[in-house]
């Protein structure tokens, strides 16, 4: 429900607020399922730093959205056949919470019975994270430098007067343009 | 097997079909970073619940716990979580610059000032 109104509020700053909320229940969600440590980053990440991402942005670009009018139905259309398909498939997906599901049954069972040997630690998906796997952890912090090395780069270029050939239709003033600090 | 036991995916597949709405069907380009977000979030949902044991718990070793839910999922979508939240600040970076060189970040609006360049 509170996904269809991120979807359907046309002031951003009250998406912005929905969709935080979002967050927050989904980490809920993660938290019934089990998963305490996604749980505790969705709700740093999700619901405070893509937040104030979000609002960081807004104060630069214009707070409501521009009205489209009635629905987008051929957007309509392939979502739902899209959508069509993935139930269908999903139907010979395991069933939710068996024991004996795939994903139970191969290298799962291994971690959780030896991480306590070999890592002496308790918490299994850190000793994943950081020790079993720590060679991709550490691809994942080269994707996230690039990512910071790319919002530097586009936002450290000093605002002009538009692209050639494009007339700007809202100049933004150099008071403004002064205080923007590139996101973290 | 019931259907209750396919919830798990029929709500991943809705919210799924939510945020891929938004991302075609919206013109803001906040709106879009947004249900590219919605749909993450669904996989989020879809890769943990696959963890998920009926009767399991945080896979935290403790005294008096036997049956833990599968780390793995957990671990990747840690990850993606993180990935994600990379791509969104690369997104609305690229969203302000736009906004700085067009004056707006509304598909629909983009081609408008080269229109009336070519008119005038």
């Amino acid at each position: 429900m509170v996904a269809v109104a991120v979807v359907r509020v046309r002031d951003l700053f009250a998406a912005a607020m929905l969709f935080a909320i979002y967050s927050l229940l989904s980490a809920g969600l993660f938290t019934v399922l089990d998963a305490g440590d996604v749980a505790l980053t969705e709700a740093a990440v999700g619901a405070g730093l893509s937040t104030i991402l979000v609002l960081a942005v807004l104060t630069l670009a214009r707070r409501h959205e521009h009205p489209t009018g009635g629905y987008n139905w051929l957007a309509l259309a392939v979502v739902l056949v899209t959508g069509a398909m993935l139930g269908y498939a999903a139907m010979d997906l395991p069933e939710f919470g068996n024991p004996d599901n795939p994903a139970q049954t191969h290298v799962g069972a291994h971690y959780v019975a030896n991480t306590g040997d070999d890592m002496g630690i308790p918490n299994m998906v850190a000793a994943v994270l950081a020790s079993y796997r720590s060679i991709d952890t550490m691809g994942e912090a080269f994707v996230i430098f690039a990512a910071a090395l790319a919002v530097f780069a586009l936002l450290s270029v000093r605002p002009h007067r538009g692209l050639p050939g494009v007339r700007r239709r809202r100049p933004i003033s150099r008071r403004r343009a002064s205080q923007r600090k590139p996101s973290p | 097997m019931t259907l209750l036991g396919f919830f798990n995916y029929w709500v991943v597949v809705t919210l799924m079909m939510i945020g891929f709405y938004c991302v075609i069907a919206r013109g803001n380009m906040i709106k879009k970073v947004m249900g590219l977000n919605l749909f993450q979030t669904s996989v989020f949902i879809l890769f943990v619940s696959a963890g998920k044991v009926v009767g399991g718990s945080t896979p935290i070793l403790r005294d008096g716990v036997e049956v833990y839910s599968n780390p793995l999922p957990h671990v990747i979508v840690l990850t993606a979580i993180v990935v994600g939240v990379a791509i969104t600040a690369v997104g609305l970076a690229l969203a302000v610059r736009i906004q700085e060189a067009y004056g707006t970040i509304e598909d629909d609006h983009l081609g408008d000032d080269l229109d009336d360049d070519e008119q005038g």
